[in-house]
């Protein structure tokens, strides 16, 4: 695993994207507590089965969001305040989500590799 | 209101009369069950350390397995049966009755508006005055479940066709979860309800505000969204007082924003787990009698969740 990580690591082209100011451990928490699960699929929260969004399993991996979204640290802090700014005929709801609380989550996002 | 942490639903932190009176049962016997316990375990490792001495019969079997359980079990059930006595009578006289009708897999809860006599419909979530008898009738509308909020009382099945009434009495304010205790088809664990115990003033002022007809909507956004529930034929099952009324098979809608969850407990209620439960409540609690959507577009979507989480 560790072996695996080291890698990973060392390839520059795979490593984990890095949210500035965000911790990944508060990003699970407010992830859960949001509730995001009624629409996603999320590793590590436990309820988290909806089908109405894409599944976030591998979220911290792929390359666009949402269709056609580049998949950023500063796009994705974007976009889960204000889904419908970016994309006026999304599903997602802007949920109130404040910019710190944005970065934990977008932290806690790109760990589901 | 204080939220009560970590005894949202504990036999062990009674906060009403019954409850307490069951919670001290429970006590005594897990006490008299270890005493005894440990007596034997004792009594075990003497015999097996002591094995030359020949054992008096008379003494063990005769005292110990029969005089013995003979007194110590008559005691407790004469001291059960006294302490029985003290439960709360299971009368409607004096109390403010309540209306709660078990469902697959929620429950529909109904008062009556002391100013007009009408009936006020609501889910999942009881309000009641602290200090203030109670009186639940409870049915079912379909298989039997079971009412049960262990901090404020025992259990009590819902059966169809009955009514069985359930008196309570929240000593404390709080919020008490409770739960279906008689499995009662795929979701019977996702059949939660909340007992909210707050002051007279509290409970009266909740009360007025359900009896209002819904929120009209104030901006174009929640128009769009009344406009889709209607368009989506959601009235069918769902009523929404001074919109659609007549819909009895899901849950009344009226004052949805006001309420914590969505899907009898499963959800905390915004904007975003109502969208979500429209979208698909079938991938939240598989089973459920609500179809997913089909044609919902992602604005009419969001409109409609917010239109649901305004109606406080």
């Amino acid at each position: 695993m560790l072996l695996c990580a080291a890698f990973l690591a060392g390839c520059g082209k795979d490593a984990p994207r890095q949210v500035p100011g965000g911790d990944a451990e508060q990003g699970l928490r407010l992830v859960t507590q949001y509730q995001c699960g009624a629409c996603h699929m999320i590793p590590q929260v436990p309820g988290a089965t909806g089908e109405a969004g894409p599944s976030l399993e591998q979220v911290g991996r792929i390359s666009y969001i949402a269709v056609g979204i580049p998949n950023q640290p500063d796009t994705m802090v974007r976009w889960l305040r204000d889904p419908p700014a970016m994309k006026p005929g999304t599903k997602m709801p802007a949920l109130g989500i404040t910019e710190t609380e944005a970065r934990h989550m977008a932290a806690f996002l790109y760990t589901l590799r | 209101m204080a939220p009560v942490g970590g005894n949202l639903q504990s036999v062990l932190h009674p906060a009403g009369w019954d409850a307490a009176i069951i919670s001290h049962f429970a006590w005594v016997l897990f006490g008299a069950g270890t005493l005894i316990f440990v007596a034997v375990m004792a009594l075990l490792l003497l015999s097996l350390r002591r094995r030359e001495r020949p054992a008096r019969a008379l003494l063990w079997i005769g005292g110990g397995g029969i005089a013995f359980p003979v007194i110590v079990l008559t005691a407790l059930l004469a001291w059960s049966t006294w302490r029985s006595a003290e439960l709360a009578p299971q009368t409607s006289r004096g109390a403010l009755a309540i209306s709660v009708t078990a469902k697959m897999w929620w429950w529909e809860v109904r008062y009556h508006d002391p100013a007009t006599g009408r009936e006020i419909v609501t889910a999942n979530e009881i309000h009641i005055p602290v200090g203030k008898t109670v009186y639940l009738g409870l049915n079912s509308a379909d298989v039997i479940h079971s009412f049960w909020v262990p901090a404020l009382s025992g259990k009590r099945d819902t059966i169809p066709g009955r009514v069985n009434g359930l008196t309570l009495r929240a000593d404390k304010p709080g919020i008490y979860r409770g739960q279906c205790a008689e499995y009662c088809g795929a979701q019977h664990a996702r059949m939660a309800m909340y007992v909210v115990a707050s002051s007279q003033q509290e409970f009266d002022a909740w009360l007025r505000r359900q009896a209002a007809p819904a929120a009209a909507p104030s901006s174009p956004v929640l128009e769009q969204g009344r406009t889709a529930f209607l368009a989506q034929r959601c009235q069918f099952c769902h009523t929404i007082r001074g919109v659609a009324e007549g819909g009895r098979l899901g849950p009344d809608l009226t004052h949805v924003g006001s309420r914590m969850h969505i899907g009898a407990g499963t959800l905390r209620t915004h904007r975003g787990t109502l969208g979500g439960w429209i979208a698909d409540p079938q991938a939240i609690k598989p089973g459920v009698f609500m179809p997913a959507a089909q044609d919902i577009d992602g604005p009419t979507l969001r409109a409609m969740a917010a239109y649901l989480e305004h109606l406080k």
